[in-house]
């Protein structure tokens, strides 16, 4: 039998890998981390919001030194139809001291990450890509085979144990048969652009000082009533700005991805913070939306799966995360698989602590704790109707038209019947709303 | 936006791409996208406009432009597609992310 070359191999620089690859080399294991991109993070690409706490824990005091956008002290989510806007704005000191959220460019954020990983002891090979996992006989899976490496071309890489890290249309995960493909209402596809802007400009528009910045959600006709939402988060001196449209629903409506962006972009409401931007890069990618549904098997013979990888991902309504949940599965795989690796048992058996690791941590309790808010946010009418509703009530309160005065509930009992939504509805999505957001 | 709005193709002028000359990471079977009907589905899902209808039912696929988000590949019926990742260093290479 070949020796292998290193105790791990974790394929992916992005969060996920190169935090499980920092954690492992500190721990004295032999660690390569092989990353497709020319650098780490330049085949990376995220909606741009960090919830950081779960870093820190890692790295602390890391946002000192972490090549990190803005500290988000305000977050807005904004009910938007073809004439108007509704919003919450929450800005509070709370949400700044102790950093709560960042905003991340991850050409620059991913490259600090890997480095991170690279002091610590793990070898980074970029430019690299991995075509399948190496295996032999012996599994207890189905197939009988254990994964004992990947295979780059003509090379190979042996290694005790490899971490899929390879992102949400993880082919690893596939081939050794951990992840079927997803149903297309689980995926989302995601179109940014970032836009230039000066930082004082940035500051005058979002109401925000210093390195303090701004998170917003859009939801409704920011996406042409396509399941999904819009954002729009500060960097230092550019905008992310970017669409997420759940596939099943684009299809089924018919609408091209570029053209629903467009129509973001050039919605009035947008216009006030994107007026003289100039589109430095355009980008895409696909998001993974099935929450707990969507956690498969993380663990096999040889192989684990952590990250967008193994569909680590929840939007709760108004929080959207991926790479703090990235960034603690890498944690509970460390954990797993250096207990596996210091027991000589890397079998399925002997890595399951990674698996329990993570269900009973903050993702797999949070998984759970928001296991149906992607059915609930399939339900269509937060797209379009309560957008329309919500206009109707806030413009009747503030339009003072001479006709007398109603109480608020009046208002709203009108509104309700104007709209086409049925009080039967609003009762349905209000209930499932309270126990699955 | 100052002036006109740029069109997909050129906000995609703005990234970098590396091209790998030698090999598509994209293959179209044009037989199985004639069958199934599902070149409108793929023009129209892609962010980058990589796909173009032929006339005759089949698809072009401009593979240089690939964002490499498999949004295709996740909507595209069984065997329309060989979707793979680019060569090690080729493809779309992100300065902002």
């Amino acid at each position: 039998m070949t020796e292998p070359d290193f105790d791990v191999v974790v394929v992916g620089a992005g969060p996920a890998g190169s935090v499980t690859a920092a954690l492992l080399a500190r721990q004295g294991h032999s660690v390569a981390v092989i990353e497709r991109g020319e650098s780490p993070g330049s085949k990376n690409l995220s909606g741009g919001v960090l919830y950081s706490r779960v870093l820190e824990d890692v790295f602390p005091g890391c946002l000192d030194e972490a090549p990190y956008e803005r500290r988000v002290t305000r977050n807005e989510v904004v009910f938007l139809t073809p004439e108007s806007a509704v919003g919450l704005d929450v800005a509070s000191d709370r949400l700044a001291d102790p950093v709560n959220a960042v905003t991340v460019l991850r050409a620059r954020f991913d490259p600090w990450l890997a480095a991170q990983a690279e002091e610590a002891g793990a070898y980074l090979m970029p430019g690299v890509r991995v075509d399948r996992v190496l295996t032999a006989p012996g599994g207890s899976g189905a197939a009988g085979r254990r994964v004992v490496g990947v295979q780059a071309g003509e090379d190979e890489l042996r290694a005790r144990v490899v971490v899929a890290a390879d992102g949400v249309n993880s082919f690893l995960a596939r081939e050794a048969g951990l992840r079927p493909q997803p149903p297309t209402h689980h995926l989302a596809v995601g179109v940014k652009a970032v836009l230039t802007l000066p930082e004082h400009v940035i500051e005058d528009r979002f109401g925000v000082s210093g390195d303090e910045g701004a998170a917003i959600a859009y939801v409704g006709d920011c996406t042409r009533g396509v399941g999904g939402g819009g954002i729009v988060y500060t960097n230092r001196s550019s905008l992310s700005v970017a669409v997420v449209l759940r596939l099943d629903d684009l299809v089924a409506k018919g609408l091209a991805a570029a053209d629903v962006f467009e129509h973001f972009l050039a919605h009035p409401r947008l216009a006030r913070y994107v007026r003289g931007a100039q589109v430095v890069e355009y980008g895409s990618h696909l998001v993974a939306e099935g929450g707990w549904d969507m956690l498969g098997e993380v663990v096999s013979d040889g192989m684990v799966v952590v990250g967008d990888a193994a569909g680590l991902t929840i939007n709760s309504g108004l929080t959207v995360r991926g790479m703090d949940l990235a960034i603690g599965s890498a944690v509970a795989a460390a954990a797993g698989v250096s207990a596996a690796l210091e027991a000589d048992d890397v079998s399925a058996a002997g890595l399951s602590g990674y698996r329990e690791r993570l269900l009973a941590g903050t993702v797999g309790r949070d998984l759970r704790t928001y296991a149906k808010a992607p059915a609930f946010l399939e339900r269509p009418r937060v797209y379009g109707d309560y957008g329309r509703l919500l206009e109707e009530i806030m413009v009747d309160v503030f339009r003072l038209d001479g006709t007398p005065r109603k109480h608020l509930a009046r208002v709203a009992v009108d509104a309700l019947r104007r709209s086409p939504v049925r009080l039967r509805d609003l009762a349905s999505d209000a209930l499932a709303g309270v126990r699955a957001l | 936006m100052t002036g006109a709005k740029p069109s997909t193709a050129e906000r995609l002028a703005r990234n970098r791409f590396e091209l790998d000359e030698d090999e598509s990471h994209i293959e179209v079977h044009q037989d199985v996208v004639r069958a199934t009907g599902c070149g409108p589905v793929l023009v129209a899902v892609c962010p980058a406009r990589v796909y173009a209808e032929r006339e005759d039912g089949g698809l072009d696929v401009e593979y240089a432009a690939c964002l490499e988000c498999g949004t295709c590949r996740a909507v595209a019926p069984p065997g329309a597609l060989t979707w793979h990742y680019p060569r090690g260093g080729f493809g779309v290479s992100f300065r902002e992310g």
